[in-house]
């Protein structure tokens, strides 16, 4: 112990509330969800508590000790390397049967610990009654019963961390095995004890000779070097195989879900008939012909709700922005600011903002299937159909969650264990179509397709999942031969979702997205402003101001300011090419000329790449005119072609992942390589199916 | 895939998870040897653990398996796997 510094590491099986702890102890918020696996890798937040301060870090959740998937290794590294000074063990007390797995390789390794019995309030309604006392002996910890979503009990749990840390005395306790390996243990243990003579005690040696006779590969390669112990190792675990028909290490599990059963048997009083959660329901949420019918439905309703529900909000928007803006016009005198503010910062900022209501109803339908425990089903039941894309039905929890955004996305492949098949998963989940590419699909479809603009952006979110998943048969049947791997999910029970929990994920990306508008975006319209409006002094190809005279001269009064309205258009024009952001968009443009998009689009194209959010923004500035919003729907229609429109949503949907999920992609998928693959990959195939689509228009009638 | 489909219950020698009817309960004999085979333990299918078949998902696969009051999904393919006797 380092002073009055302590580490204090919760521990438990995956979705037993450990995040929710950790969120009502620190005061964090970091994410939770009612599935497997939410957490991916270990945080650690700083508290003070009294005059200790605690490093209280939060796990990704494990089943057991000798864990494969990176996850589960971060948590179980992390046990056995970092020796945190207190574990925090938070188990399900509805289902004390398998969280106490766990324990029992805890209880070997003789770590000061608390055990937190959570979801007490579930297991109140399920009629448990639990013997604290009886298990604080038998555990050999103290017990605290809690409810982490209310806070409840969760007083004294720092409190008894800090009381273990500091406790001179361990109360022991055993977990007894059968005869034959309790033998071989203690032969073993033997070894051990010869090898290692003074620095471990028999209780360690006891737990190295387990962990050995349970095969566990990195104890095993970290007493490589004692040959005569790994050989006896090895005949032990033959010996026992060839006379039990089993293996060490199944008799050992065995051997613990026996101790468990012995050990709820006198401190637990459970009912005869316990609903394992939610039958009833998945009666019909996951029946044989509705199942399917249902999950599209409510994907369906979800898009529709985004769309038509968002839609009133952003009107009391807009109108506040063309408000301001309105203000801002005539207060300000005319000037080079005035331009600045209006036509770069407003009309940036304001045409994305507008957007804001549809992006938090995404997120409140995407919590809403996540807290109740949906969106594990929702792999159950598509498990299959992914099967045939060579992806896992855990791959569709990331892919889901790719709809608000990419970045958590890539990090949630982290539970998938096989290697190839994450790396899959992570390269395809960039095509799905995250929130910040919402405002550009519908800025597009409003401008281009009036009515149908909802069917337009559902169709886009189509697009994007089909993409995803045809990218991954291509990926698994080329580069990336994926042997199939097991699927194996614990199903959540349902839960009610607390309210508190969805206001605070649509609040928590709500202000994410106001402060990319607040950053990215504000930096970037005022960027792309100056851009555009320097040089100052630009060489026309025509003298304008002499034309201006000569135009003054028609007789007509209707022609002439006709003539001189045109002659201003054209100078506008001219000028805003002759920029400088004109000419890098004017250079780069012929990559874009075979699919129809001018310069202005390149330009917003390349802004995207920084943030999708800014695509809209740069489209804002460019054609900023200083009016009420709908004026950016107009110019934009008038623009290009209803195809060409097509085409671009098209490509802005499939091109280029923005730079945060390439650092995502590099860090999951392993490499700058994959991130370079993903580029290369997605702007060839954003770039034909815009081209087949243009091509394919134009010869039809 | 498929020959093995109705092994039916009559045939006791060498039933697996995967032969359950829904509704029907199995006691653990076997598991692989395979890496999978201590995943499976960890989560309590170990030799005597009782398991019953919740229901099978609209496509046939994967399954949801009830052990120790919660509940497990896995696919045929590793239903097979687990060894069990019809109780
Ligand atoms: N009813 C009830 N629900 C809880 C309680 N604690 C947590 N939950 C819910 O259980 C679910 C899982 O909580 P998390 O905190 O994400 O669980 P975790 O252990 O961090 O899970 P992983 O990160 O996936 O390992 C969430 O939906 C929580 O709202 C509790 O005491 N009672
Ligand atoms: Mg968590």
């Amino acid at each position: 112990m380092d002073g009055k510094i302590i580490t204090v590491a919760l521990v438990g099986n995956p979705n037993c509330g450990k995040t929710t702890v950790l969120n009502q102890l620190a005061h964090a918020h970091e994410a939770v969800g009612n599935y497997p696996r939410v957490t991916v890798a270990p945080r650690e937040y700083k508290i003070s508590h009294g005059d200790w301060t605690i490093r209280l870090v939060d796990l990704p959740g494990i089943y057991s000790l000798s864990s494969k998937s990176p996850e589960e290794r971060a948590g179980r590294d992390f046990i056995l390397f970092k020796r945190p000074d207190v574990i925090v063990n938070i188990l399900d007390a509805g289902n004390l049967d398998r969280s106490l797995f766990l324990t029992t390789q805890l209880i070997e390794m003789e770590l000061p610990r608390v055990h937190v019995l959570n979801m007490a309030d579930e297991a109140r309604r399920k009629g448990i009654v639990i013997d604290r006392a009886a298990l604080v002996s038998m555990l050999g910890g103290p017990v605290v019963e809690t409810v982490a979503t209310s806070g409840e009990g969760l007083a004294t749990v720092l409190d008894l961390a800090i009381q273990q840390a500091g406790a001179a005395h361990q109360h022991h306790v055993s977990v007894g095995y059968d005869i034959h390996l309790e033998q071989a243990i203690e032969r073993v243990g033997t070894i051990v004890k010869d090898l290692h003579p003074a620095e471990l005690t028999p209780r360690q040696c006891r737990w190295l000779a387990i962990k050995l006779l349970e095969g566990d590969e990195e104890i095993l390669t970290r007493e490589g070097e004692h040959s005569e112990l790994i050989e006896q190792v090895n005949e032990e675990r033959r010996q026992f195989s060839r006379h039990h028909g089993e293996k060490c290490e199944h008799a050992m599990a065995a051997g613990r879900y026996g101790f468990i059963r012995g050990l709820l048997m006198e401190a637990r009083t459970i009912p005869d008939s316990v609903d394992a959660g939610g039958v009833a329901i998945d009666d019909v949420l996951l029946h044989r012909l509705a199942g399917l019918p249902i999950l599209l439905g409510l994907m369906w309703l979800m898009f529709e709700a985004t769309f038509q529900l968002g839609g009133v909000p952003a009107d009391w928007i807009k109108s506040g922005v063309d408000l301001v803006s309105g203000a801002l016009r005539s207060l300000l005198p005319e000037s080079m600011v005035r331009d600045l503010v209006l036509d770069g910062v407003l009309a940036g900022i304001g045409g994305t903002i507008v957007f804001l209501p549809n992006v938090v109803i995404l997120f409140f339908f995407l919590a809403l299937f996540s807290e109740t425990g949906y969106l594990a089903r929702a792999a159950f039941l598509l498990d299959r159909v992914m099967h045939l894309f060579g992806l896992h039905g855990k791959a569709l929890i990331p892919l889901i969650m790719g709809y608000g955004c990419n970045v958590p996305a890539i990090m949630a492949t982290r539970t998938i264990e096989s290697e190839r098949s994450r790396v899959i998963t992570a390269m395809v989940t960039p095509f799905m179509c995250c929130s910040a590419r919402l405002p550009l699909l519908m800025l597009f479809a409003g401008a281009f397709f009036g009515a149908q603009a909802g069917t337009m952006v559902f169709i886009m979110y189509m697009l994007s999942i089909v993409t995803a998943l045809g990218s991954a048969v291509l990926l698994s049947k080329t580069i990336l031969r994926a042997k199939s791997e097991p699927f194996v999910m614990e199903l959540p029970p349902y839960r009610l979702p607390t309210l508190h929990a969805v206001l605070f994920h649509m609040w928590e990306n709500a202000t994410g997205f106001l402060q990319k508008v607040g950053s990215v975006i504000l930096v970037g319209s005022i960027v792309i402003w100056f851009l555009q409006a320097f040089p100052r002094d630009v060489d026309y190809s025509r003298d304008y101001d002499a034309a201006r005279v000569e135009a003054g001269q028609i007789q007509d009064e209707a022609e002439r300011a006709d003539a001189i309205g045109k002659l201003a258009l054209a100078e506008n024009g001219e000028k805003l090419e002759k920029s400088y952001l004109g000419r890098v968009g004017i250079a780069v443009s012929p990559l874009f000329r075979p699919l129809g998009f001018g310069w202005k689009d390149t330009v917003a194209i390349m802004t995207g790449v920084v943030a999708k959010e800014a695509v809209v923004a740069s489209y804002a500035v460019l054609y900023a005119e200083g009016k009420e919003s709908e004026g950016l729907q107009r110019a934009i229609a008038a623009s290009m072609p209803p195809l060409q429109a097509f085409a671009f949503m098209v490509f802005v949907l499939l091109y280029l992942p923005c730079l945060s999920t390439m650092g995502a992609l590099r860090r999951e998928a392993g490499g700058w390589a994959w991130a370079g693959l993903s580029v290369v990959y997605s702007l060839g195939l954003a770039w034909g199916l815009a081209f087949i689509i243009v091509a394919a228009g134009g010869v039809l009638p | 895939m498929g020959y093995s489909e109705d092994s039916g219950t009559g045939n006791e020698r060498g039933m697996t998870l995967a032969d359950l009817r829904p509704g029907q309960k199995g006691q653990v004999l076997r598991l692989p040897d395979e890496a999978i085979g201590n995943s499976l333990a960890a989560l309590g299918l170990v030799r005597g653990a009782v398991v019953a078949l919740g229901r099978k998902a609209p496509l046939g696969d994967p399954r949801i398996y009830s052990l120790l009051g919660y509940q497990l999904s896995l696919r045929e393919a590793e239903a097979r796997l687990v060894g069990i006797e019809i109780c």
